[in-house]
């Protein structure tokens, strides 16, 4: 890089002139035969001398670190808005490898995940198509200002887009709170906050779709808070969602005042270095809109255990989940009392496959008597970081038609873009 | 307003410090080589606490809650930095509530600042050739040079956040270059009948060990960064190794040893098990101990070759 050879070149020019300094000074100061003392002095006038501009050295260094380590402006950025550049000439050779184009700089983080899935075998119920660009979630993610910092999740299908995630979060507030506000995935549960590339299986539990409103789950717009709650070390988190009233399949308050709440207690402790156990429990309340003031109340229970050897970590790991939700649907020909649950298991055969297998069942929350169940068995592949092949062959009952399916789901998963962490 | 912001926000810590007696600085680092450099240089000062343990694969951290709760009390973090940390450090950072140690403030320091930094990119990059860092070689403590660097960085960072601890500093950190310098002609000592060795290492984690002892890495056990090895990649290493007679294959302590060996087999080079971080084992206490443990098996590894 450029930089560097300059850097470089300036570093020896320093050099080379405090190295002839060094060897002038103490020749000079033999040629003139002074006495002792004044040799002494100037001995001591060179050190100094040394010193000083070792000092200056080591200060230009670390500038010309500085610089180096400065990230270098996005290259491909530089052509798309040539007017810019012709705008400010001086700006570019000034900054010395620094960002030239400060509004392209600070352009957020994006990324984009593709979720190709295909279907093989019979549901009349769910009619998965053949073959599916199932989402393209656009992630838009940077930095606000000194307080809060910007998520963006545009999801978008082969028709139609729409805002999964969107909120701003407030990282610097007193009293270890931690605030969002936007429209969120509502912390209730552990799959329900997580987005669908990040599941374990290519599709939504039943207790999912059957309790939370749909294969989306409850997505909330409003305000979330969460305050840190250590016990000890043991980190525990407490989190207050206030949403409106509506929720895609879940609640559907008319006026303004019919709000959703959610309350979500979360507990992770590490049991070894290994293995850890993270426990939440949920409970949520929205009106369902099927009468005035008829309420839908939800609780929540997740249990995840993980194992994962830090040693050969990249090798072998293991993780057993499972939650257990509660529906309490006020109606108007009674209230519908549902229940739903699943547990799964994956387990890590080798740096990149994974073996998974999910048992799930719940009850329909609009009326209690209906239950779906489900088995599923998973083949996961990494190619690498950034792609990955699943396979699952998935069995559903379903109780309003009586009617079984047996399908097999392959999906391919793709990010571009920024590198986003990986998720826990 | 940013420096109003900064001289508050060190007007609070010291306030808290001077408050709190004798309160040690609680210091959070990514990985265990920078916790033993700033305990070195923090002594009974400072307390640290390492997110990545010394025998785990650096680039796959879990952002683990409980990490959260280290962040949140945290009075300084350090991070390798060049990305390294991006595939966990930024979520743990978010959730920290702890805006001291964000980017930016006087309590985030970012080590590889003023280092020897290998490889960075001079073209485009793209995912194509694995999981590469557009900013360098993230693995650059590996040369005892840049651990001086890093020391220096540790104790001026320390000295601002902690003016009353700054001689102490100032102290332990001319002991520590001191040992640094003792060590370092003892292992240039051990290393120098094998300068110009050619090497083979799994991952590309070694540009700046064998810079710094005169290393000539010639291959990776790895097709590609973060990619395991592949059954052609590995015959190309075979005919490598024995093409260019190498006599050593470096392995990482994380990574599965079945190929190495295999490759070992077939070529009669040398496995040798190389820690790139302090507690790779119990033995490797410190980051003297780190270059103790892999010079000594280096030259473990060569005897009898050559």
């Amino acid at each position: 890089m450029s930089t560097d050879s300059r850097a470089f070149r300036a570093r020896s020019w320093i050099m080379a002139g405090c190295g002839a300094l060094c060897l002038l000074v103490p020749a000079a100061a033999r040629a003139q035969e002074k006495p002792d003392d004044s040799v002494a002095a100037l001995r001591h006038e060179i050190e100094e001398m040394k010193k000083a501009y070792e000092e200056r050295i080591s200060a230009l260094e670390k500038r010309l670190a500085e610089v180096e380590t400065a990230p270098p402006p996005a290259p491909e950025a530089l052509p798309s808005e040539p007017q810019v550049a012709a705008a400010s000439p001086t700006e570019a050779p000034a900054a010395g490898g620094g960002p030239a184009q400060t509004s392209n700089y600070f352009n957020p983080g994006i990324s984009v995940i593709g979720n190709f899935l295909a279907v093989g075998g019979h549901n009349p119920v769910e009619n998965l198509p053949a073959a599916d660009l199932r989402e393209s979630e656009v992630g838009i993610q940077a930095i606000v200002d000194p307080y809060a910092r910007a998520d963006f999740f545009l999801s978008f299908g082969e028709e139609g887009v729409d805002v999964e995630e969107g909120f701003a979060t407030f990282t610097s507030l007193p009293a270890q709170l931690l605030a969002k506000v936007g429209r969120m995935r509502t912390a209730f549960g552990k799959v329900n906050g997580l987005h669908l590339h990040v599941l374990p299986w290519p599709d939504e539990p039943l207790p999912v779709v059957n309790l939370l409103g749909g294969e989306e789950g409850w997505i909330g717009t409003g305000v979330s808070i969460a305050r840190l709650l250590p016990v000890g070390d043991v980190f525990t988190e407490g989190t207050l969602q206030i949403f409106r009233g509506q929720a895609e399949g879940l609640f559907a308050g008319e006026r303004r005042g019919d709000l959703s709440y959610n309350g979500h207690y979360r507990v992770f402790m590490d049991l070894t270095e290994a293995a850890n156990l993270d426990l939440g429990l949920s409970y949520g309340v929205g009106p369902n809109g099927t009468a005035e003031n008829a309420d839908t109340r939800l609780q929540g229970l997740d249990l995840t255990y993980r194992w994962k050897p830090l040693q050969t970590g990249s090798y072998r790991s293991a993780t057993l989940r499972g939650e257990v939700y509660r529906s309490r649907r006020e109606q108007p020909d009674g209230t519908q009392k549902a229940i739903g649950w699943y547990a799964s298991g994956d387990y890590q055969l080798a740096k990149r496959w994974f073996l998974g297998a999910r048992y799930e069942a719940s009850d329909h929350a609009d009326d209690d008597s209906l239950r779906d169940t489900g088995a599923a068995g998973t083949l996961t592949f990494w190619p690498s970081e950034f792609s990955q092949l699943r396979a699952e062959l998935r069995r559903r009952h379903y109780s309003l038609t009586g009617e079984t399916a047996n399908e097999l789901l392959l999906q391919l998963q793709f990010a571009i873009g920024a590198h986003g962490a990986h998720p826990f | 307003m940013k420096r109003n912001l900064l001289a508050a926000s060190a007007f609070v810590a010291l306030a808290s410090l001077s408050s709190a007696a004798e309160a040690k600085l609680r210091v959070v680092t990514s990985l265990q080589d920078l916790a033993s450099i700033a305990q070195s240089v923090g002594g009974d000062r400072v307390e640290t606490f390492a997110l990545a343990k010394g025998y785990q694969d650096p680039h796959f951290v879990d952002a683990k809650p409980s990490f959260v709760l280290q962040l949140s009390r945290a009075d300084l973090l350090i991070v390798a930095g060049l990305e390294l940390e991006i595939g966990y450090l930024p979520p743990l950072l978010d959730q920290s509530r702890n805006d001291k140690v964000h980017s930016g403030n006087p309590g985030y320091l970012d080590a590889s600042i003023g280092c020897d930094i290998l490889q960075r990119p001079t073209a485009q990059v793209t995912r194509a050739m694995g999981d590469v860092h557009p900013f360098g070689n993230p693995h650059y403590w590996t040369d005892p040079n840049n651990g001086r660097v890093i020391a220096r960085s540790i104790a001026a960072r320390l000295s601002q956040l902690d003016p009353a601890g700054s001689a102490a500093y100032q102290r332990n950190l001319a002991a520590f270059e001191q040992r640094l310098a003792q060590k370092e002609a003892e292992w240039m000592a051990k290393m120098a009948p094998f300068a110009g060795t050619k090497v083979v290492t799994f991952h590309d984690s070694w540009p700046n060990f064998a810079k710094h002892f005169k290393l000539a890495i010639v291959g990776h056990v790895e097709p590609k960064p973060g990619i395991p090895p592949t059954p052609s990649h590995t015959l190309d290493t075979i005919n490598l190794i024995q093409a260019q007679k190498v006599p050593v294959i470096l392995v990482e302590p994380y990574f599965d040893r079945k190929t190495p060996d295999y490759i070992a087999g077939k070529t009669g080079a040398a496995v040798a098990t190389f820690y790139p971080s302090v507690g790779g084992t119990p033995a490797i206490k410190d980051y003297f101990a780190l270059f103790d443990t892999d010079v000594d098996a280096f030259v473990a590894a060569m005897k009898g070759k050559k």
